[in-house]
């Protein structure tokens, strides 16, 4: 089996990623359409929430993947910062706006929910504080990589703020545990016992989160291709500069 | 058919409409983006006489 290591060469990635690519997008886009139909047009009304529960099979796998984002590019930026390998570091370059996107949705849909069922689009609750934190850090993380112009010292201090940002990542993620205080609540689906959500809203729910982790895949593959291609073509114009 | 989604349809509505068009925005960015670099590097190879690497 071939080592790991092997994908950190940008030849050997761009092999892999070519045909790996059309794969996860096109799984991506039969399981997000199937799930989003199976969740909107099937699903019965929560005797609580009502039909606003249809909100659930965007908000929590956008959610989900805000703070899986930050926790693969915290893995990557490692990777660049202990073997310095190009490919890790471009990787987490390129799942940054993903995962921007994906908070902006989940505080989007959030407050949206929120509104009818807590009677308020925002509220300073450890989770939403947490992560509007998490999104500004994605900003922030963006924005350093643009800011810099040598790309192996972006890498290096954009790691650091990756490492930094983990912090709310985490706290993301376990807030409602942490504090145990706000509106709310905690894990949307559990593993513990006499917590289970129905089925009826648990199939789409799963299928939607299936459909964005291949998404996220799909698009950080892409970005990672453009971006190798973006330091290739700056490595040439350099070369040539150098050569007159 | 649209399901009848009662007195949420505007909360409901807009919340898809947000989600799916960010994603969409996003998806077109980075496609976008890619075809850029793609063509951009293919012509700066085959001025430099270098085969493109995929």
């Amino acid at each position: 089996m071939a080592s790991l290591w092997e994908y950190a060469n940008p030849v050997k990635f761009m092999k892999v990623s070519g045909w790996l690519l059309p794969v996860t997008a096109v799984l991506a886009a039969v399981s997000i359409v199937i799930g989003l139909i199976w969740g909107f047009f099937l699903t019965p009304d929560d005797f609580r929430q009502g039909s606003t529960i249809k909100i659930i099979f965007l908000h929590v796998p956008s959610a989900f993947l805000a703070i899986n984002a930050w926790a693969m590019m915290l893995v990557t930026s490692l990777i660049w910062l202990i073997r310095r390998h190009h490919v890790s570091a471009l990787a987490a370059k390129a799942a940054g706006p993903i995962g921007a996107t994906m908070t902006l949705i989940a505080l989007m849909t959030g407050a949206i929910w929120g509104q009818p069922m807590w009677g308020t689009w925002w509220v300073w609750d450890p989770r939403l504080t947490s992560f509007l934190i998490l999104f500004l850090f994605y900003i922030g993380y963006i924005a350093l990589w643009s800011a810099i112009e040598d790309p192996d010292t972006a890498a290096d201090l954009t790691s650091v703020l990756c490492l930094v940002g983990s912090v709310f990542a985490v706290l993301s993620r376990y807030a409602a545990i942490f504090w145990n205080q706000g509106l709310h609540q905690g894990a949307s689906l559990s593993v513990a016992p006499g917590e289970r959500m129905n089925w009826a809203y648990k199939g789409p729910l799963y299928l939607t989160m299936t459909g964005f982790v291949l998404l996220f895949v799909a698009l950080v593959l892409a970005g990672t291709r453009t971006e190798i291609r973006a330091r290739r073509m700056r490595a040439l114009v350099t070369r040539e500069r150098a050569l007159g | 058919m649209m399901p009848d989604l009662g007195q949420y349809t505007t909360e409901i509505t807009s919340a898809y409409v947000a989600a799916l068009g960010l994603l969409g925005a996003l998806i077109l960015w980075i496609w976008m983006r890619s075809r850029r670099v793609k063509r951009a590097l293919t012509i700066l190879e085959t001025r430099l006489n270098r085969k493109p690497n995929g």
